[in-house]
C-alpha cells in the first residue's frame, strides 16, 4: 500500500523520541494524503521493547519490523540495508527518517537507492495543493527555505525536536515480520565501540538549558553555569567556540551543527547570538540572555535580557534562586 | 595513499545579516561583492588529509566544482595549505546545481581522476547545511561511508575513524575506498599557510575542465526551491535593569512568576 513510512528505531529499551516525532509528522501528512502510515521498526530484541505497540498506540497500523543482531548502535549500513528492504515491500511515497547520527547516513543513500527524491534536515513538513511541501533551515539559520517535493518516493529527513511527540491514537495493529538479508561481514563500516562522553544526559529533552559561550573566558567559567544548571534542575550546553576550545565536550554544542533544543526556559551567557547558534535554540519557551554588549544579537531573540558581566549577575541570582526554592 | 577532498566556495558565512540578501530570481544568496571562502568544515577535511600526508605520506589533490572566474581564492590557498594538486570544475551553473546532481558530478571527476581511497568532504556545507554530499558520492562511488568524522584513529592497518555522535563518539572501522565527511576538532584545527608555501604553490599543477568533460548530467532531483525567505525577528526582548544584584533579583523573581522555579 502506497503511503508514509517511518523509519523508526528504540533509544534506552523504548520507542525513541524521534521516532514518535516522525510519527506526528507522519499523520499530519497523511491527514491531507489519506494514504496511511506505517512503520519500518529496525532493532535488535525488539520484542522486550513495547515499541511495536506503541507505535500502534500512536496511530500507525502497520509495523514491518526487522530484527537482527546487526542492527546495533551506529551500525549506519545494517540499518540502510533494512531500511531498503522494508522500503522495497511497503513501496511508500513518502519515507520519514529522523536526522540523527544514523538517519545522516541513511537517509540520502535510501533515496539514492530508491531513486527518490531527497530533503534533508527538515523542520516542517505539510501537504499544500496536493503537494509535499516542507521548510528547512538554509544560509545559516539565516533564511527558511520551502521546498516542493515531487519526486517519489520522497525522502525526508527530520531534524530531530522540530517536530512535537504526537497523542495517542491507538489503532488495532499488525506487525509484519521481514526477514533481512544482512551479511555483518559484508558492510562497508563496523562500529567498534561507542564512547560515551561526560554529556548532559537528555539536554535535547531538557526542560531547562543553561548555555556557555566565548564570553564564559574559559573552563572555570563553565563551573558557574553548571551549579546555576543544577539549581534550576537543567542541563548544561554551549555555543561553538567552548565546545571547540575543548572547555566542554562537543556533545554539548548547541546549533547549526550540534544539538536542537527547545527547552521550556533557555539561559544564553556570554553567547553573542549567532544565526548558526539561534538555530538550535530559537524554538525555547522563554529565552534569556545575560551578556555585556547590549547591542549583542541575542537580544533579537531573548524575551528576558540582562546587560552585565556574568560574574556579577550569576552568583547572586544562584543565591536568590536558592533562597526562593527553599521557601 | 590517494586522497581526494572536495572544496566547495560559499559567501562568508559570518558576514553581518545587513550583507545577506536572496536573489527573488534565482532563490539563491546573492554572491556579487560578498567575500567567498572556503566552507568552514571543508577546512578541517583538508588539514585532515594533510596530516595523513605529513605522517604516512598521500598525495592530495583538492576538487572544487565552481565558476572559474570565482574559484582562485579557494585553490590558491587549498595549494599554499599543501594540497599537491587541484582539479576545478568550471560550471556557471553550479550554485544552481541539485545535491543530487552534484554528487553525481563530483562522483564522476574522481572516476576521471581515477585513483583515490579516500574521498574527504565538509560535513556540512556553511551556506546549505544538506549534509548529503558524502552519503551521495559513497553511494555513487559503491565506496564506504562515515560522516561526521573528527579524527582519524589509524589508517596503517583498516582505516579506523571517530566519529562524531549525539552520545559522545563511535569507533568506526571502514573499508576503502571511503568517503569521510569531516567535522571540527581540536586535532585538526587548518593550518596557517606560510609565505614559502604560497610562492610554491604558484607552480602545482591545476587542471580546469568543463562539465561537457563529463558526459551528460540531467539535474531531475525531483525538488524545487519555491521560497527562500528571511524571517524577520519581532525583537520583543525586556531588559532587567538595576545593578547586578537588582537584575538577579528581578530574573528570580520572573523566572518564579513563569512557573520556572
Ligand atoms: C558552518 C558553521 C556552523 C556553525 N555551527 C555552530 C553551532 O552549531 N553552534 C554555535 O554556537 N555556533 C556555530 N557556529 C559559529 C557561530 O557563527 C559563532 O561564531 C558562534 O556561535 C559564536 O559563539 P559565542 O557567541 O560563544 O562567541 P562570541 O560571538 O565571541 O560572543 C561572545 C559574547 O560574550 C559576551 N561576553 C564577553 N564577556 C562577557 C562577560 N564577562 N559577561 C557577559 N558577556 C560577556 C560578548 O559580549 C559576546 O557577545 C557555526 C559557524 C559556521 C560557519
Ligand atoms: C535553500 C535551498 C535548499 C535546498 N534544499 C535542497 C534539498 O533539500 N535537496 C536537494 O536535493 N537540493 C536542495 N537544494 C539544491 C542545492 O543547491 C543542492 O542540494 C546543494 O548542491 C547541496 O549541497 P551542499 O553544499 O549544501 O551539501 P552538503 O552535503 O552540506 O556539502 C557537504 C560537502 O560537500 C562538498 N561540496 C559541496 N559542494 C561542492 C562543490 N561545488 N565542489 C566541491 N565540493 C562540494 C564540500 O566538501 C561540502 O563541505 C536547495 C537549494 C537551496 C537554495
Amino acid at each position: 500500500m502506497p503511503g508514509i513510512l517511518v523509519v523508526a528505531a528504540t533509544a534506552e529499551g523504548a520507542l525513541s523520541r524521534s521516532s514518535l516525532e516522525l510519527v506526528g509528522g507522519a499523520r499530519a501528512l497523511d491527514a491531507s494524503l489519506g494514504s496511511g502510515v506505517s512503520a519500518a521498526l529496525l532493532g535488535h530484541g525488539l520484542g522486550s521493547t513495547g515499541a511495536a505497540e506503541a507505535l500502534h498506540q500512536h496511530g500507525v497500523a502497520t509495523v514491518y519490523r526487522v530484527d537482527h543482531p546487526a542492527l546495533t548502535a551506529g551500525q549506519s549500513d545494517a540499518y540502510l540495508a533494512a531500511a531498503e528492504q522494508v522500503a522495497r515491500t511497503a513501496k511508500p511515497d513518502v519515507v520519514l527518517v529522523g536526522a540523527d547520527t544514523v538517519g545522516r547516513e541513511v537517509a540520502p543513500r535510501l533515496a539514492h537507492r530508491l531513486a527518490g527524491a531527497l530533503v534533508t534536515e527538515c523542520t516542517e513538513l505539510a501537504v499544500e495543493g496536493g503537494a509535499v511541501v516542507v521548510r528547512r533551515q538554509a544560509y545559516g539559520g539565516r533564511a527558511l527555505a520551502t521546498l516542493v517535493v515531487r519526486g517519489r518516493p520522497a525522502v525526508l529527513s527530520v531534524k530531530p525536536r522540530s517536530l512535537d511527540a504526537p497523542e495517542p491514537a491507538p489503532v488495532a495493529g499488525s506487525v509484519v515480520d521481514v526477514d533481512a538479508q544482512i551479511d555483518p561481514n559484508a558492510l562497508p563500516t563496523r562500529v567498534r565501540e561507542v564512547l560515551r562522553e561526560k554529556s548532559e544526559v537528555g539536554l535535547e529533552d531538557a526542560q531547562v538549558v543553561v548555555s556557555g559561550g566565548r564570553g564564559l573566558g574559559g573552563p572555570d567559567g563553565f563551573k558557574m553555569i553548571e551549579e546555576l544548571a543544577a539549581m534550576l534542575g537543567g542541563a548544561v550546553g554551549s555555543s561553538r567556540p567552548p565546545a571547540d576550545a575543548g572547555w566542554v565536550p562537543i556533545s554539548w554544542q548547541i546549533g547549526q551543527t550540534g544539538k536542537t533544543v527547545r527547552p521550556a526556559l533557555y539561559v544564553a551567557v556570554g553567547i553573542s547570538g549567532a544565526t548558526q547558534h539561534v538555530a538550535g535554540m530559537a524554538g525555547s519557551r522563554t529565552i534569556v540572555a545575560i551578556n555585556r554588549d547590549p547591542e549583542a544579537p541575542i537580544f533579537g531573540v531573548a524575551h528576558l535580557g540582562l546587560v552585565g558581566d556574568y560574574r556579577e549577575i550569576i552568583p547572586p541570582l544562584i543565591a536568590r534562586i536558592k533562597e526562593l526554592k527553599a521557601r | 595513499m590517494d586522497i581526494i577532498v572536495c572544496l566547495k566556495q560559499v559567501v562568508d558565512p559570518e558576514l553581518p545579516a545587513r550583507d545577506f540578501a536572496i536573489d527573488p530570481a534565482t532563490r539563491r544568496q546573492v554572491r556579487e561583492g560578498r567575500p567567498l571562502v572556503l566552507s568552514t568544515y571543508d577546512e578541517n577535511a583538508l588539514e585532515v588529509a594533510l596530516q595523513m600526508k605529513d605522517h604516512q605520506g598521500a598525495k592530495v589533490t583538492a576538487l572544487t566544482i565552481a565558476p572559474q572566474a570565482t574559484v582562485g581564492d579557494t585553490v590558491r590557498l587549498a595549494l599554499a595549505m599543501g594540497a599537491d594538486e587541484a582539479v576545478v570544475i568550471d560550471d556557471p551553473r553550479s550554485p544552481e546545481l541539485s545535491g543530487p546532481a552534484r554528487a553525481r558530478m563530483l562522483a564522476a571527476v574522481i572516476r576521471k581522476i581515477g585513483r583515490y581511497d579516500l574521498v574527504l568532504t565538509g560535513c556540512e556545507s556553511a551556506d546549505l547545511v544538506e549534509r548529503l554530499i558524502a552519503p551521495l558520492l559513497a553511494e555513487e562511488l559503491g565506496a564506504a561511508c562515515v560522516t561526521f568524522v573528527a579524527r582519524i584513529d589509524a589508517a596503517d592497518g583498516p582505516l579506523v575513524v571517530r566519529r562524531q555522535a549525539d552520545e559522545g563518539y563511535h569507533v568506526v572501522e571502514a573499508r576503502l575506498p571511503a568517503v569521510l565527511s569531516v567535522t571540527s576538532d581540536e586535532a585538526n584545527r587548518p593550518r596557517l599557510p606560510k609565505v614559502k608555501d604560497i610562492v610554491t604553490a604558484k607552480r602545482k599543477p591545476v587542471q580546469i575542465w568543463t562539465p561537457g568533460d563529463l558526459g551528460s548530467m540531467a539535474d531531475d532531483g525531483g525538488v524545487e526551491v519555491r521560497d527562500v525567505a528571511i524571517p524577520q525577528r519581532t525583537g520583543k526582548c525586556e531588559f532587567l535593569t538595576g545593578d547586578p544584584a537588582q537584575q538577579a533579583e528581578a530574573l528570580a523573581l520572573r523566572l518564579r512568576e513563569l512557573k520556572l522555579l
